[in-house]
């Protein structure tokens, strides 16, 4: 759904940007397509990376580890997985709710959830080539701390156990 | 030119390398990782082109003198609700934003507006909201998003402060 309105919005503004100005239209192309090949490889590597990590992902091994009484290993564990996968929100969220009936906490989850958004480990190259080494640094790792705290919010919350 | 090539190359060769021999040792997960490789690539080749259309077209229809009114170091609240708005309706994974944040910083945005725009982008999207909360419940998913803006804002603020004007300034170039 939001993919169609990024492509309406998208041709609407090349409709528009070709009204007024041929010339920056094909400049603005351009520039679209030399930052899209500029950054492909590190896509590429993001990608078969990701893909290799979440083949080894066993949804019933993570509930297990993940499990309600787990605690604070459990979210620990979570949040490690989270950062170190990648996926998409409509891979990750069923995915989520499987492993929930599965027997993982919610606390856990939450871990999981937060550091699988906000945390790049495969990502971490072109986060580096972005912001340089020491930036994307500091930013995983408050990123991965704060997943943790979410963690202890849903706790607080949701009355899970930690 | 051709060193260029091959150091381009090297990352995904290696990737790629990494995947076969996963492949070879165990089949089973290797078909697996091109089944979830694949649906990342159709994913990305469906998501990326109206993003990267954009960018292209925010690089050369916005001056530097504009987008750091909007979103340079003295554009305020203002700024900072623009990082945080652009972020949350962008579509597509997390890696798709560091091209975005490149041309943001080149064009003069604040250190912090870009933290802000990465931190939204990675969790504060609209479209990720609605799967929460359809997968998790709404208690979940508002708890998390209330705990998500605060934490932005206090994240970016600490990046904003320990990277010194002349770092960011060296990194922008």
């Amino acid at each position: 759904m939001f993919t169609i309105v990024f492509y309406v919005l998208a041709v609407v503004a090349l409709l528009v940007s070709f009204g007024a100005s041929r010339e920056k239209t094909k400049k603005a192309l351009m520039k679209a397509l030399k930052a899209f090949q500029g950054i492909l490889p590190e896509f590429v590597v993001v990608i078969v990376l990701a893909g290799v990590i979440l083949a080894f992902l066993d949804p019933a091994a993570v509930s297990r580890v993940v499990g309600e009484e787990s605690g604070f290993l459990g979210v620990l564990a979570a949040a490690v997985t989270g950062a170190v996968t990648l996926m998409p929100g409509f891979v990750a969220f069923p995915l989520a709710a499987l492993i929930y009936q599965q027997g993982a906490g919610l606390v856990q989850i939450a871990a999981f959830v937060s550091s699988l958004m906000m945390v790049g480990v495969v990502t971490f190259p072109v986060e580096r080539a972005v912001f340089g080494t020491r930036i994307a640094l500091i930013r995983n790792s408050m990123a991965f701390v704060f997943s943790l705290a979410v963690a202890g919010v849903i706790a607080v919350v949701l009355g899970g156990s930690l | 030119m051709n060193a260029r090539l091959v150091r381009r190359l090297a990352g995904p060769a290696a990737a790629m390398a990494l995947l076969g021999v996963v492949w070879l040792l165990v089949p089973a997960r290797g078909e697996a990782a091109v089944e979830v490789i694949g649906m990342s690539l159709k994913e990305m080749l469906l998501v990326i082109p109206p993003i990267f259309v954009l960018l292209g077209l925010l690089d050369v229809w916005i001056s530097r003198e504009q987008l750091m009114r909007f979103m340079g170091g003295a554009s305020g609240v203002r700024g900072t609700t623009i990082a945080f708005l652009m972020g949350s309706v962008a579509a597509g994974p997390l890696y798709a934003a560091f091209p975005v944040a490149t041309v943001l910083m080149r064009k003069g945005a604040s250190l912090f507006n870009v933290m802000v725009f990465i931190g939204a982008w990675s969790t504060t999207k609209v479209p990720m909201f609605l799967f929460e909360y359809a997968a998790l419940g709404s208690m979940f998913a508002v708890t998390r998003l209330l705990a998500n803006i605060p934490a932005i804002l206090i994240m970016s603020a600490i990046i904003a402060r320990v990277v010194s004007k002349e770092q960011y300034h060296e990194l922008t170039g």
